[in-house]
């Protein structure tokens, strides 16, 4: 038993420095990477564009569902004129860049980390490296850049449709007014609820797609799958420790915050 | 630039391989003379690839030496490795397509990324490289949509392009028809006359292989059991050599053995 704690250990503290190798590297190689501004603005584009229908949708339900719940929570203690700063602070602080995060996770991270696991198998990876072509450089590094301007915008996005969900559901369904939700909208949120809200964005953005890509790059380490099992082995992995992370993260920055 | 004054391109000395215990390679030692088209033969299994992918560093050697063009690629000199690199191409048996970009993407990326060359520049070598294997027409194609001759022919642009002194060619008639195998081995004897470069091929098609090599080697049991020009190896009574060589003819003995003991039923 102990032997086993002991080999998953340092197998845990292995990986952990390995993929922080990697994530270096990766940025690392940034300066040397031809047309990075091109690749840059494709993965932007690649990843926004995916992602968009799905942040919208679930965004304006979050929204929606928060203030159903936050108007009967609140009118139990005559409160209802709070339903913007429930809203707005929930969103803004805690919801918009986690649920963000996942949305984007289950999108673009899996379809990078599926993309690099083929690429991998189809010995397209070796075939870049013999060409004397910086791998991470090429397939990775733009797709990490991109992390870190795409999950802000869709947070931010996330925002907006979720208050706006809210105000509908509070205002129009539910009777609030819509003067004294807005107001308290405008009065709750601050600039350090927004700097919190972009730069857990930013850092889940940098840990989801470097956890998807450290899964899809190395997917023939995987010795209990090999070909297509093996990528959807690496895909399965890189959602689940990517969303783990996040929510990790989430709890270690906002006790920074708090 | 190709150097003069070393007449061998590659030199590979003691090389070892093993993969979970299980030797591959027990002390290949191999000289390619420069300019020439070298062709390692092998049954499947013997370690063919194997030998290749150490050549070109993507699998690490337990043992040995491999020097280019007079200059040891000793695993820890990046430098060595970086030039070699830059001066040698891989063409993979599955191609290694990038399947994402276009055929002339595929080409140009090589350029792309490791040389300084201008858009238009890039853009007039690739279509080149392309018009050479005559692929002019399938420029805006991608990989899917070409025909396995086509691919290899896309593989074989690719690894030229950027002008190498060694090819590296891994199993380039693999899954071909017999008609396809004569038409590669033709395309990559053309072009090395063309272009200069050493082609080191590892192939188990025997009567192409001799037909299109300067020099051959049989690499059996981890080793290099014989090495010379092809009619040397014709010509060979080394029994390791007689029974690769013959393989064929045996086979058609074997199934006429067979035909004669059970002779096919008179009713049909």
């Amino acid at each position: 038993m102990l032997t086993w704690l002991g080999r998953q250990t340092l197998c845990a503290i292995t990986e952990i420095g390995d993929f922080s190798l990697f994530t270096g590297k990766s940025f690392c190689c940034a300066a040397k990477t031809k047309g990075l501004a091109k690749r840059v603005a494709r993965a932007v584009h690649e990843q926004g564009t995916i992602c968009l229908p799905v942040i919208l949708i679930v965004g304006v339900f979050t929204g929606l569902v928060l203030g159903l719940q936050g108007y009967h929570v609140l009118s139990r203690f005559g409160s209802q004129g709070l339903l913007g700063t429930l809203v707005s602070l929930s969103l803004v602080r805690e919801m918009a860049p986690v649920l963000a995060a996942l949305m984007l996770i289950g999108q673009a991270g899996s379809a990078f980390a599926a993309e690099l696991g083929i690429q991998r198998n189809t010995e397209q990876i070796v075939a870049l490296e013999t060409m004397g072509v910086d791998s991470l450089g090429y397939l990775v590094t733009p797709r990490l850049l991109a992390a870190l301007v795409v999950f802000p915008i869709q947070t931010a996005l996330f925002v907006i449709l979720g208050i706006c969900g809210g105000g509908l559901s509070g205002s129009l369904l539910l009777g609030v007014d819509s003067g004294v939700y807005w107001s308290a909208v405008h009065r709750a949120v601050e600039a350090g609820d927004l700097s919190e809200c972009f730069i857990k964005s930013a850092i889940f953005g940098l840990l989801a797609m470097s956890t998807c890509a450290y899964q899809g790059f190395h997917a023939d380490r995987n010795s209990s799958a090999i070909g297509a099992r093996a990528v959807s082995a690496c895909t399965t992995r890189a959602v689940v420790l990517s969303s783990i992370l996040v929510l990790v993260a989430d709890y270690v920055i906002s006790s920074f915050f708090v | 630039m190709q150097s003069s004054t070393y007449p061998v391109a590659l030199h590979v000395e003691d090389l070892h391989k093993s993969f979970h215990g299980k030797s591959v390679l027990r002390g290949v030692n191999l000289q390619v003379p420069r300019g020439s088209v070298f062709t390692v033969l092998g049954p499947s299994g013997a370690g063919k690839s194997v030998f290749l992918k150490c050549l070109a560093n993507i699998l690490k050697a337990d043992a040995g030496r491999v020097s280019f063009e007079g200059r040891e690629l000793s695993p820890y000199d990046s430098v060595a490795h970086d030039g070699f690199r830059r001066r040698c191409s891989f063409l993979f048996q599955s191609n290694a397509l990038f399947d994402s970009l276009t055929a002339l993407e595929n080409v140009a990326l090589p350029l792309e990324q490791t040389t300084d060359l201008g858009k238009v520049e890039i853009r007039k070598r690739s279509r080149a490289a392309l018009s050479q294997l005559e692929m002019e027409e399938f420029t805006g194609h991608y990989p899917a949509e070409l025909s396995g001759g086509m691919q290899k022919r896309l593989a074989l642009a690719r690894a030229i392009v950027t002008r190498p002194e060694l090819v590296l060619f891994d199993e380039p008639t693999a899954g071909l028809d017999p008609l396809r195998r004569n038409a590669v081995f033709a395309m990559i004897a053309k072009y090395q006359r063309q272009f200069h470069f050493t082609a080191l091929i590892v192939t188990h098609d025997v009567p192409e292989a001799l037909a299109a090599s300067d020099r051959v080697a049989l690499i059996n049991d981890g080793r290099i059991g014989f090495e010379g020009t092809p009619s040397e190896f014709s010509a060979s009574s080394n029994p390791v050599v007689c029974l690769f060589r013959d393989s064929a003819q045996a086979l058609s003995d074997s199934l006429a053995e067979i035909r004669r003991s059970n002779p096919m039923p008179q009713t049909l």
